[in-house]
């Protein structure tokens, strides 16, 4: 067993191979080059938005305004592009301000609750209506259309890959890189001891607010493949991301009350998320019951992810 | 500065000023609007949202991150399965708020269960209840509006009962004395805030934590149960979703009434104000006429603007 005390992503790892092999016997075309990527490109906003709310969970807080900011990004991305007259280049700046745009949440949630100590889960929920508002005040009603580049670009591919696997692969890359860098240590001594953390000299406000401006990058990022997949802007997108990456956190094996944990076992966790609704749906249960197989079995999974991580 | 600072930042002091201030505003925007029976209508919705909140603040300071965020999924249940139970029959009330309280106790119990016993973290577990609870709603009326309200039902909601006062009414200020029976003058209520404020202390002098969080659980999935009951008395029928709007004002207003979310202080009084100082709040900004996302920002705006009054937590260095 000592081989999974600091491996919970093996646990997690695992149970994704389980639900790949149901997934496969259950729909035997799965392994095929289009499925899987269809199958990645729907997963691909999870994962990203876990990966980001991971960060936030190591440090001992929780960001439940992800899906308004998945929204804003969107509405602000869609909206310049079309009013830049929808060209490469308008494309571009549209993805950038995309982007700062979620880093500016980030910093927003970072700094009201690092800098002014305000309670996490409260204010998230807060600044998510504020997000959310501001989505509906620049675009009211969903529609506005992206050029037909945008997602033929996102479900092309580049040097015979497929463009969501890129993104997936960058995203991993991402991931190693921070987990190697001193911040990825500082932030788990920060919620694991913050008051110990304070004490050795830890820039904890710093570290926290960095900490919330990757969950606002990694939403944006996750905005932004959305956006490639439903191709038009939309004030409401995003609505079941909050619960969704945090189950997703947990179910990785990193423990909500911060300090150990690991972004690639929440990557894993949202493949699992993603895995449990495809059996459900191919399983051939009737329609009315699947909601609630669905909600079991991620309760369980998310109960068993807890035990494993505590032992 | 230092004498009036205190008294201004009591949650009890800020909540009455905010109602006031609140009903001034109202009243300046659009005559009429403080009149007796808007206030009785404005009260009415107030009661709705206190009742789930008396649960979530049985939760919250009960500590150990306490909350629960299936209330309104739960409110759902108990609005779905009383609607189908009395089917629009005055017979029906009785067993309908049994079967609603009862089935929705037991979800509570099992949350409890899960957050004691398996101690995964509240938020997680009841987050993921709402999952199941969506999904039996589905099961149950087949995602179609179903049951209808009795009667008597919506009239004991809506109407004068006595004294020109709906007995909803009556029925929250009966709550309101029975929460602060059990929070103040009971051991059981003293346990809660033991265990809250210190929970190893509270292990140590040996009380059943763990039993009496289960409790609160379930109590709290009572509460939304009968809410459910009462929302489907307000509203005439039920829908699979008609709970989910109460989730997040059940949290603000525990907040907004003085109870901290890291357990043990607070009372079900400065809940029950906030209960009505959020309604207001959102009915001057409805009447206001703003649009929808204007009206967003601003809610968004005062609720961070009440976190920076009493929502914050403690300094590192002390």
């Amino acid at each position: 067993m000592t081989l999974f005390r600091n491996r919970l992503w093996l646990v997690t790892l695992s149970a994704l191979v389980v639900f790949f092999v149901i997934n496969w016997i259950l729909q035997p075309n799965l392994v095929t080059p289009n499925v899987l990527k269809s199958n990645l490109s729907v997963f691909l906003p999870v994962v990203l938005v876990a990966i980001g709310q991971t960060y936030v969970v190591l440090g001992g807080d929780i960001d439940l305004s992800v899906g308004p900011v998945v929204a804003l990004v969107n509405v602000v991305t869609v909206t310049i592009i079309a009013a830049l007259g929808g060209g490469a280049s308008g494309v571009l700046l549209g993805l950038l301000a995309g982007m700062v745009t979620g880093a500016a949440c980030g910093l927003f949630n970072g700094l009201l609750i690092s800098g002014l100590r305000f309670q996490p889960i409260v204010t998230t929920f807060a600044t998510g209506i504020i997000f959310g508002g501001l989505a509906l005040l620049i675009m009211p009603t969903a529609g506005l259309p992206v050029p037909a580049e945008y997602w033929r670009t996102y479900g092309g591919a580049v040097l015979g890959v497929p463009l969501v696997v890129w993104i997936f692969a960058l995203a991993l890359v991402v991931i190693a890189v921070i987990s190697r860098r001193p911040f990825f240590k500082h932030l788990s001594a920060v919620g694991g001891q913050r008051t110990a953390a304070f004490q050795t000299g830890l820039k904890t406000g710093q570290i926290r607010v960095l900490a919330y401006v990757l969950s606002g990058l990694f939403a944006a990022a996750a905005a932004l493949c959305l956006t490639g997949e439903t191709a038009s802007g939309d004030p409401l997108m995003g609505r079941t991301l909050a619960l969704a990456s945090v189950s997703a956190v947990v179910l990785g094996g990193t423990a909500l009350a911060g300090g150990s944990g690991s972004a690639f076992g929440s990557v894993l966790g949202a493949l699992v998320l993603g895995m449990i609704g495809n059996v459900i749906f191919f399983a051939g249960l009737p329609f009315d019951y699947q909601t609630l197989i669905q909600g079991l079995i991620t309760l369980l999974a998310l109960a068993g992810g807890v035990l494993v991580a505590r032992r | 500065m230092d004498r009036i600072k205190p008294v201004l930042t009591n949650p009890l002091v800020l909540a009455t000023l905010s109602i006031v201030a609140l009903l001034a505003v109202g009243e300046t925007l659009s005559p009429g609007f403080a009149r007796g029976d808007q206030i009785i209508r404005l009260l009415t919705v107030s009661a709705i949202l206190g009742m789930v909140a008396a649960g979530q603040s049985l939760v919250v300071i009960g500590g150990r991150e306490g909350i629960d965020l299936s209330v309104g999924a739960l409110i759902s249940l108990g609005a779905v399965l009383a609607g189908n139970v009395m089917g629009g029959a005055d017979g029906g009330i009785l067993p309908a708020i049994f079967v609603a309280g009862g089935i929705t106790f037991l979800v509570g119990l099992v949350n409890g269960l899960g957050v004691t016993f398996l101690r995964i973290p509240p938020l997680v577990m009841t987050l993921g209840m709402t999952g199941v609870i969506q999904g039996a709603l589905i099961v149950i009326s087949r995602g179609i509006p179903s049951g209808n309200a009795a009667p008597s039902l919506m009239g004991f909601v809506n109407r004068p009962l006595i004294a020109g006062i709906p007995g909803v009414l009556w029925l929250w200020l009966l709550l309101g004395i029975g929460m602060w029976f059990l929070l103040r003058r009971t051991q059981f209520g003293y346990a809660i805030y033991a265990m809250g404020s210190n929970e190893r202390a509270a292990e140590l002098t040996g009380l059943p934590v763990r039993l009496i969080r289960t409790l609160l659980y379930g109590l709290s999935g009572l509460l939304a149960g009968v809410t459910g009951v009462v929302v489907i008395g307000y509203t005439g029928n039920s829908f699979v979703s008609v709970g989910d709007q109460y989730v997040l004002p059940s949290v603000i207003a525990v907040v907004i009434g003085g109870i901290s979310l890291a357990g043990g202080s607070g009372t079900y009084l400065g809940v029950m104000l906030g209960a009505i100082a959020l309604t207001l709040l959102q009915s001057v900004l409805t009447t206001l006429q703003m649009e929808f996302w204007s009206r967003q920002l601003i809610f968004g705006a005062v609720l961070l603007l009440l976190m920076l009054l009493y929502g914050r937590t403690n300094r590192l260095r002390v």
